[in-house]
């Protein structure tokens, strides 16, 4: 008798653990054809602001680690990534309807992205902060610093490489993350969670919602501890304008909806867009 | 206390003649002073005096519309196919030009705004020179300014500048946005304008080409209509957090860029081993240049327990021999509350600190009978759910707030919506860095308090707003990455 494969049990990922949605609610994940490939969980309201409050908790630790510490770090999930490569593949295989290799390439180039921001940790500063020089006689240093919480809605198409694209650039630099999933294509969403559970990475630094984004985004645009937002996956016009519109109420930092080709290097605005410039001043010679 | 000093200042005024002011202002369009589509005008007055200084045109819509058109042309036509180094050169000349009629610029800064002249002299405009010196070395270095070989001018940039720095305000804005290859739409604040009215003649001195600056001055109405115009490609606000919010939804939706430049509520951190003669006058300075009239000021003092008593003495001394009076006289320190509207603000927010418990004491001075005017004030025994310590007051009131340890100083000085700015006091060095670390604002003054030079990068945290001013960061903001 043929054996019976053990299937898994798909959940959210809030905080280092995998619950359930409180809401109790799942949704099917389909692949490309349209055939069942799992329950997702679908986050609600209440499972946002789980993960904000997760976030916001893993902040101080995370943003004060040293450059070199979150750099190894995001290389070790590199290292886990890659171990996991051939069920990466599937997965972005049926959930995006590629060929075999086109998968391998998406997922390698994830990978590699993700070594390529790890490298990042400890450069940025160097490269965005600036020793001014003042007219008077004062020591003037100008330091990029993580925003806080990042609230992010994943790229709908790109289900492992836009991911990637959109939550390494968050958290290199120090800052920690919500990131809803694409709704029809979670599955290396989850994958990438438990990649992430192993690799060091502080429990709550990142927080993967899979759901819907129209159903989410709005208790996240509102809420007054998110500082940012990355709306990299809204593809509906008057929903970007609606959150874009929510999130002034205690001015986030907006990254709005533009086409972008995950498949080219993405420079650093990404990275800058969630850094505040920090300026400190002291005098010389008193 | 102190005792009244032993001489007394003899008068010292700087004389007006130097500045002509028009009886009448219209609108800067397209290179020339034109008249607004409406009969519609306010006065401009010395908050000093309330003498009426000038009328001043209200400009609508329509007025807005021709505006942007001018700045749309100018930037198709000549801005935008200029090599920078041409640019550059425009900017140099401007920036001579201030330094020319330095003196001119600050009596009708002090004039119009109520500063003392000591300030308009020595702080604001030397900075506005410099701003347009500063970048005007920009504009031909466009691709080191980190963001590619080839980074591009948003186009027309939209600009809205308050009232407490009228012409630094405007250079902040002009400067960076032109440098960058923008041109401009700048509003001036309604209790201000006469300085950039002025500065459009210098830009007609200057032979800049017609439309790159234009000025239009109004009040909400006009700002509002700027925002929302549709071929305006950035908006850039230094004001409240309420407008901030305002602004920021009105964009959404839109492919406007945004920076905001919005309010704040300093914390000014003394420890135990602050030099103190320093730490006072850093307090001082902190709170009460320009009146209390600045987004960064030092607002909350807290303080060590173990030296308070010593600090709060040596505080009040020193707020003994503050001058408050005519903007013009040139020992003046502290001059004219802005606005009527203003002056009623502070007074109600400080008869809040009052029926909230909190003890007031202000230095026994006269204060001139014409005019706005609000005494030097400290407010002791204040907590952190005061409204005076939450709100931002914008005049010279200083609430004072205690602590017992660095970790106490720094959670008090974050629990705040705000975070622009923030001071510390110590002679330990590695407490400085520790804290400007912990601290959550864009700019930390340690062992100092209020200094700005364009080379600096300025601006806030949370909701003082974002985006930032001054330095390589100030240019960004007026250009793009090139994307196919």
């Amino acid at each position: 008798m043929a054996r019976l494969d053990v299937r898994k049990t798909y959940k959210l990922y809030i905080g280092g653990a995998f619950p359930r949605s409180e809401s109790g609610r799942t949704y099917e994940a389909l692949d490309a054809k349209g055939r069942f490939l799992a329950n997702a969980a679908q986050a609600s309201r209440k499972d946002a602001r789980d993960a904000v409050g997760a976030a916001r908790k893993a902040f101080g630790g995370w943003s004060t680690r040293t450059p070199y510490n979150r750099g190894q770090i995001l290389y070790r999930t590199a290292e886990m990534l890659e171990g996991r490569r051939d069920q990466f593949i599937s997965e972005v295989k049926a959930s995006e309807g590629l060929t075999a290799a086109q998968a391998a390439r998406a997922v390698d180039a994830a990978i590699d992205r993700w070594v390529w921001y790890a490298g990042w940790s400890d450069k940025l500063t160097q490269v965005v902060g600036n020793a001014n020089p003042v007219s008077t006689p004062h020591f003037n240093l100008s330091t990029p610093e993580p925003t806080g919480v990042v609230a992010v809605v994943a790229p709908q198409d790109s289900s492992l490489l836009g991911l990637v694209s959109v939550i390494a650039p968050a958290i290199v630099s120090g800052n920690t993350v919500v990131v809803v999933s694409s709704y029809e294509r979670p599955l290396p969403a989850i994958t990438l969670s438990e990649v992430l559970a192993t690799s060091d990475l502080p429990g709550g630094v990142v927080n993967v919602l899979t759901g819907d984004a129209t159903e989410i985004a709005p208790w996240l645009a509102s809420h007054r501890d998110v500082n940012a937002i990355d709306l990299a996956g809204v593809t509906d016009e008057t929903l970007a304008a609606e959150l874009e519109e929510a999130s002034a109420d205690n001015l986030k930092r907006v990254v709005r909806p533009s086409e972008t080709d995950w498949s080219t290097e993405p420079g650093i605005t990404r990275m800058t867009a969630f850094l505040e410039t920090k300026t400190v001043w002291h005098p010389i010679g008193v | 206390m102190a005792d009244k000093p032993i001489f007394e200042y003899a008068p010292a005024p700087q004389s007006r003649s130097v500045v002509d002011i028009r009886s009448s202002y219209g609108l800067f369009i397209g290179g020339e002073f034109v008249e607004g589509a409406s009969a519609a005008s306010f006065k401009t007055i010395s908050p000093a005096t309330e003498e009426v200084l000038a009328e001043v045109t209200e400009a609508n819509a329509e007025d807005v519309d021709r505006a942007v058109a001018a700045a749309r042309r100018a930037y198709t036509r000549v801005w935008s196919r200029m090599p920078g180094a041409e640019r550059a050169k425009y900017l140099y000349r401007i920036a001579r030009i201030i330094a020319e009629r330095a003196r001119e610029f600050a009596v009708l800064e002090s004039l119009d705004n109520g500063k003392p002249i000591k300030e308009s002299r020595d702080a604001d405009i030397p900075l506005v020179a410099q701003w347009f010196f500063y970048y005007a070395g920009w504009a031909d270095k466009l691709a080191y300014a980190g963001l590619g070989t080839n980074p591009k001018a948003h186009g027309v940039a939209g600009q809205i500048i308050p009232w407490n720095f009228p012409l630094m305000m405007l250079a902040w804005k002009i400067a960076p946005a032109l440098a960058a290859g923008n041109t401009v739409v700048l509003k001036p604040a309604e209790t201000t304008p006469l300085t950039a009215l002025l500065f459009a003649e210098v830009c007609q001195q200057a032979d800049l080409p017609p439309g790159v600056v234009n000025i239009v001055t109004g009040a909400g109405a006009t700002g509002q209509a700027i925002v929302e115009h549709p071929d305006v490609d950035k908006v850039a606000f230094t004001g409240s957090t309420d407008v901030g919010k305002a602004i920021a939804r009105s964009v959404a939706g839109t492919r406007k860029k945004v920076t905001l430049e919005l309010g704040g509520k300093a914390a000014n951190i003394v420890f135990d081993d602050a030099p103190v003669d320093q730490a006072v006058d850093g307090i001082v300075n902190g709170i009460f240049f320009n009146q209390g009239h600045v987004c960064c000021a030092g607002s909350r003092l807290l303080v060590q327990e173990s030296v308070y008593d010593e600090l709060l003495d040596r505080l009040k001394r020193r707020m003994t021999t503050l001058r408050v009076g005519d903007p013009l006289d040139k020992n003046t320190d502290i001059g004219a509350i802005n606005s009527a509207e203003q002056l009623a603000r502070i007074r109600e927010l400080s008869a809040i600190g009052d029926a909230e418990g909190a003890e007031r004491w202000s230095p026994p001075c006269e204060l001139p009978a014409n005019g706005f005017w609000f005494a030097p004030t400290i407010f002791t025994g204040v907590t952190q759910a005061h409204r005076i310590a939450r709100e931002e007051i914008f005049g010279p009131v200083l609430s004072v707030l205690t602590f017992r340890t660095p970790a106490e100083a720094v959670e008090k000085a974050n629990n705040t919506p705000y975070g622009l700015s923030a001071g510390v006091w110590t002679e330990k060095g590695s407490r400085i860095l520790s804290i400007a670390n912990q601290l959550r604002a864009g700019v930390v003054w340690a062992n100092t308090f209020n200094k700005f030079d364009p080379a600096s990068p300025f601006g806030g945290y949370k909701e003082s707003g974002y985006g930032r001013e001054g330095g390589k960061p100030g240019l960004a903001a007026y250009l793009t990455e090139e994307s196919n």
